[in-house]
């Protein structure tokens, strides 16, 4: 997958500003946004599945523009085919387990999927093993099916690349190793580019050829291959209190 | 028995009326307040809320200058769409509409509210639009409340009385509801019509009340995020 990202954006919340320029070129299957919080990782995320529009800019993936404001080309989420996991994995409540993993597919009102589709989504749930809890609600699930539920959901419209917002960051040490795992085998199962968030040095290791690394809505280094995260090996200190703002900022 | 059953059945034909007009209208601002960022929405709810504060009798005036013949408007509808309000049920539909806005849009703003916004995210990276999002993600997490308003909303359009008066007047089988019946049966010494009136006016409020209640609660269970 070969990406170029120009964008800008400003956040307001309050009399705060928060403002992103955020600029990068890669030509990888494992592209990670790394930083602490508040540097501006989700937004960016959010601009690229199109979720958030940017103030200005270019979002060029695969020789397909996503987003050009000099030639007002602002191409819906829907037609960007990006699989999304949320931070909180974002799974909708009064849904089954099943109901969630057919989402991308039941996108008019009530009706019936198709055969294939149907297929589809019963090979995602055996794949994920979610067939189990097909049934369940999210509030029924543990950590773990909640995040695969969560993968299988932004998986079966067969996206062209998956973003995830720091996956493994809610979960403890066991079950992070091993879901980490889970997610490496699936992108390489699904031969499928993924774009990660963390702050997670470790995640970089496992999971990213290339790190982009932001701190105040900027981008401060790129590195390209498995070298040592450019700050450290340490997690960061906990952020100045203007970027917990500005973080909080971002996410209302 | 018909001067039971006439101002009964015309009370629940305007207040079916006046509570789907109120829903439609109520969902659609309190989930453009609950979303907005626009810099004077706390106004906008403000305006939204006066119905319940303004007393009905001055509601009522307004609305008579509002749509009466002697205004532009008044007379536009009456000419070009042949729409009569003044003294009619459809009058007395949409005074009690207005009175009962006010319960259908609060209630729906703050059902609305407590629908995570990162959901509706998700929705649009599945591939939704905008009404897509709402009909099967917001609406359905939030309906209960929806529902409660919408509940309240019927009790109170139900009861309405002073705007109504103003506006569709008093007669008997055309515009005398339930409320505006009980004023004038115990004004004419008529106790066993009042009370009559009163004992289901009040069952079909207690009734909502609790159903409106029970509503709320499980729902308040079921839109917590996950």
């Amino acid at each position: 997958m070969h990406i170029d990202v120009h964008i800008e954006k400003q956040v307001r919340a309050a009399r705060r500003r928060f403002d992103l320029s955020v600029q990068f070129s890669a030509d990888t299957t494992r592209l990670a946004l790394y930083g602490p919080s508040g540097a501006g990782k989700t937004l960016t995320l959010q601009m690229l599945a199109g979720l958030v529009r940017p103030a200005k800019g270019r979002i060029v993936v695969d020789g397909k523009t996503w987003f050009d404001s000099n030639r007002g080309i602002d191409v819906p989420p829907r037609d960007r085919r990006v699989g999304y996991v949320f931070q909180d994995y974002a799974l909708f409540p009064h849904w089954t387990v099943a109901q969630n993993v057919s989402g991308a597919f039941a996108r008019g009102w009530p009706r019936p999927l198709s055969a294939s589709q149907a297929r589809r989504v019963e090979r995602v749930l055996l794949s994920f093993d979610l067939s189990d809890i097909r049934d369940s609600y999210p509030s029924q699930l543990s950590g773990g099916q909640r995040q695969r539920t969560a993968v299988a959901r932004a998986l079966v419209g067969r996206p062209r690349v998956l973003l995830l917002d720091e996956p493994f960051a809610a979960l403890d040490g066991m079950l992070k190793n091993r879901l980490r795992a889970e997610l490496l085998a699936i992108q390489a199962h699904y031969e499928i580019p993924m774009i990660l968030i963390t702050h997670d040095p470790d995640d970089l290791a496992a999971c990213a050829d290339v790190v982009v690394s932001l701190d105040g809505g900027r981008v401060i280094d790129v590195a390209i291959g498995n070298r040592p995260a450019p700050q450290s090996s340490a997690p960061f200190a906990p952020p100045a209190a203007n970027s917990l703002v500005a973080h909080d900022a971002m996410q209302t | 028995m018909s001067s039971v059953l006439i101002p009964l059945l015309l009370t629940l034909k305007v207040a079916v009326c006046a509570t789907l007009i109120a829903g439609v209208l109520g969902i659609g601002a309190g989930y453009w307040l609950a979303r907005t960022r626009m810099p004077g929405r706390d106004t906008a709810d403000a305006l939204l809320i006066l119905p319940l504060v303004l007393p009905p009798t001055v509601l009522g005036y307004y609305l008579l200058v509002a749509f009466g013949r002697s205004s532009a408007f008044g007379a536009w509808l009456e000419g070009t769409l042949g729409i009569h309000l003044v003294f009619t049920w459809e009058g007395a539909a949409l005074a009690a509409a207005i009175v009962a806005f006010p319960l259908v849009f609060k209630a729906s703003r703050a059902a609305f509210e407590a629908v995570d916004p990162t959901l509706e995210q998700a929705g649009r990276s599945l591939g939704y639009n905008g009404w897509t999002v709402f009909s099967r993600v917001t609406l359905p997490l939030a309906w209960r409340g929806v529902i409660a308003g919408a509940m309240l909303a019927f009790a109170r359009a139900m009861g309405e009385f002073g705007a109504t008066l103003m506006v569709a007047g008093n007669i008997p089988g055309r515009t005398q509801t339930v409320s505006i019946a009980i004023y004038e049966a115990v004004n004419a010494g008529d106790d066993t019509l009042a009370g009559a009136l009163v004992v289901i006016v009040s069952l079909v409020c207690v009734s909502l009340l609790i159903a409106a209640n029970l509503f709320a609660r499980r729902g308040h269970m079921r839109i917590a995020p996950v």
